[in-house]
């Protein structure tokens, strides 16, 4: 499991980076919103849930898609806009959506997925269904009315959802004690008596075994809350000037980095040599080579159609 | 057939629609225990159990945005957010994740969502409880806006919205729950626009609270009344065949004049009809001032039989 966590890593950081030069080329378009530096979470968690489960994301989801297991190839058409991308080249980075894997979504309102995956939950309860709902975003949300409506609801109704709190400790530019009068983020789950964990987001392992804990406590019938204390070393989107924080604090949080501490970890344990390392980069590479290839090749929707999907066709 | 009211045919509807699928439940304010705001749900908790009317919370943008995630999830959520005024606060989970899904998934999520609110003014409640916002919810592609103004329409729009694939808003009248009429529990379209009364000299076009006031103002003019009952997508073959034969249209709209449902029509008519006209079209709509408590002020803001018969007189001058 360890080695297939630093090669889901992996996958993200160097799709993401392609991204980042994408964009620089034009290629990109739009907002985009980069993972880098967050990648454990989304990996350390997607591995705790079972296939039927369902996924609600934010707007920084390129890694929960992929590894959600949306194919990089979709994913690289859709950041391109075109019709082979998993939404057809509507949605972009920020909605990106696929059907077959229970990814409802690529949301761009803070806090707009939460009531959504209340609701997820509460149609696989009222179904007796076994599937849980994993619900990702970030700290910037837990000033949003949307969260704590759906906190209650959750809580309230025994819903089988696990709220996944990315924090990056800054909502766009504002840091969390700018915005939060109560900053443990747990306190507020425990003031709905949701059940709830603390977890360094940046220990890929330590994501995983909270994940699978949670996953269990929502399969079993109540909510609850996960705060991964994770750090964003990329700019918030890439119009943003980073004046908000200070370069020292980057560099001290990139130290800990999330693949370089757990292939530090691995090589130590002697679960990963050097060879092996450069072996998973070089596929994780060829795979996003294979993508852009797949997106460059992509086509255009025709005008004609661009009045579809408003409402199904009758 | 006996007679009913307008509200016993709502509550017959959702009652019929607990009755016949399963994947229906009912939640919101008050919907169970107390037995909805206007009585509407009253017995169905007894009847169906907690699990399928189900209060919620004060929290519209929490249950609304649960009964589109419970609709993805295989679910026929009927929402009732008790008054326009409220779904307010439910606007994002409205426009931002209902209306939007099925568009930003590139069709492959569509949000079976009924939403049902009261609307309108006409009993006093003053500026925060009296709103019609009708027009406003049909300026965004992606939803659906039903508004039952007669009985048949109270009883069979919900089964019509509950088989929709898309989302769908049902605007109920509290000015129309005491009105009876008859209904037959047979199927009705969200579709299409409706002749309520035919007349010779000028076209009325309307929908929901005002549909009895243009029907009284059209006893006086000679008028043909039209319903438009679907605020979106609107059919306005109807309006043109009729201003064909009348040469004359005005449109009574109880939201506010600037940039409104009757703006909307008034511009279709123009665009479709323009050479049938013998007059400009005129509309009759909310005086443009928030809604006053006082009983003689609220009258004067609202559209009113006389006010629609004078729009008329003012097309022959």
């Amino acid at each position: 499991m360890s080695v297939e966590l630093l090669a889901d890593m992996l996958r993200i950081r160097r799709m993401e980076e392609k991204c980042a030069e994408l964009y620089g080329q034009g290629k990109i378009r739009g907002f985009l919103h980069l993972y880098i530096g967050e990648e454990a979470v989304a990996a350390g968690a997607m591995r705790a849930l079972d296939k039927e489960d369902n996924v609600v994301a934010t707007y920084r989801e390129h890694g929960h898609a992929l590894l959600r297991g949306v194919s990089m190839d979709a994913i690289m058409a859709e950041m391109y806009g075109k019709r082979e991308g998993c939404s057809g080249g509507r949605g972009g980075s920020m909605h990106l959506f696929d059907a077959k894997t229970r990814f409802y979504g690529g949301n761009a309102i803070v806090g707009g997925g939460l009531p959504l995956a209340a609701g997820l939950a509460l149609a696989a309860k009222l179904q007796k269904e076994k599937r849980v709902t994993a619900c990702f975003f970030g700290e910037g949300a837990v000033a949003e009315g949307a969260f704590h409506e759906s906190m209650n609801l959750a809580q309230l109704w025994k819903l089988p959802v696990m709220f996944l709190c990315e924090n990056n400790l800054y909502a766009m530019g504002t840091a969390l004690e700018r915005s939060e009068s109560q900053t443990d983020l747990c306190a507020k789950a425990a003031s709905y008596g949701m059940a709830n964990l603390k977890v360094d987001g940046m220990d890929v392992v330590a994501v995983h075994e909270a994940a699978r804990k949670a996953r269990a406590h929502a399969a079993g019938g109540a909510p609850i809350f996960v705060e991964f204390q994770t750090y964003r070393f990329r700019a918030h989107s890439m119009f943003d000037p980073e004046l908000y924080r200070d370069k020292a604090e980057v560099e001290e949080w990139k130290k800990r980095g999330p693949i370089h501490s757990h292939s530090a970890r691995l090589k130590a344990q002697g679960d990963l040599t050097e060879e092996r390392f450069l072996e998973l980069d070089a596929a994780a590479q060829a795979e996003v080579d294979k993508a852009v290839a797949f997106a460059e090749a992509g086509t255009w929707e025709p005008i004609e159609s661009l009045t579809n999907h408003v409402t199904t066709p009758a | 057939m006996s007679l009913i009211t307008y509200r016993e045919a709502l509550r017959q509807a959702l009652d019929e629609a607990l009755e016949k699928d399963e994947r229906v439940f009912l939640m919101g304010e008050d919907v169970g225990k107390y037995g909805g705001t206007y009585a509407v749900s009253k017995g169905l908790l007894e009847k169906y159990g907690p699990e399928r009317v189900r209060d919620t919370p004060l929290s519209e943008l929490g249950f609304t945005g649960a009964g589109i995630g419970a609709a993805l999830g295989g679910m026929r959520p009927i929402v009732e957010v008790m008054t326009v005024n409220f779904s307010l606060l439910a606007l994002d989970q409205i426009v931002n994740t209902a209306a939007l899904l099925r568009h930003m998934s590139g069709g492959q999520f569509s949000v079976p969502l009924v939403v049902r609110m009261s609307t309108g003014a006409g009993r006093q409640l003053a500026a925060q409880h009296s709103h019609s916002l009708e027009g406003w919810y049909g300026h965004i592609p992606g939803i659906k806006i039903a508004a039952p103004a007669t009985v048949e329409d109270a009883r069979g729009m919900l089964a019509a919205a509950l088989a929709d694939p898309d989302p769908v808003l049902v605007f109920e009248y509290p000015a129309l729950f005491e009105t009876k009429g008859e209904a037959s529990g047979e199927a009705v379209d969200i579709a299409s626009s409706k002749v309520r009364r035919t007349g010779s000299k000028v076209t009325l076009v309307t929908y929901g609270g005002c549909l009895p006031k243009a029907l009284k103002a059209a006893e006086e003019v000679d008028g043909e009344v039209i319903d438009l009952r679907v605020l979106r997508p609107l059919d306005l073959a109807p309006v043109i065949e009729s201003v064909k034969k009348t040469r004359r249209a005005v449109v009574v709209d109880e939201g506010w004049r600037s940039g409104g449902l009757a703006a909307e029509v008034m511009a279709r008519l123009m665009e479709q009809a323009f050479y049938e006209l013998d007059a400009p079209v005129a509309r009759v709509c909310s005086e443009e001032v928030p809604m006053p408590y006082a009983k003689h002020l609220e009258e004067a803001a609202l559209p009113q039989a006389e006010k629609i018969v004078a729009a008329v007189k003012g097309l022959f001058a």
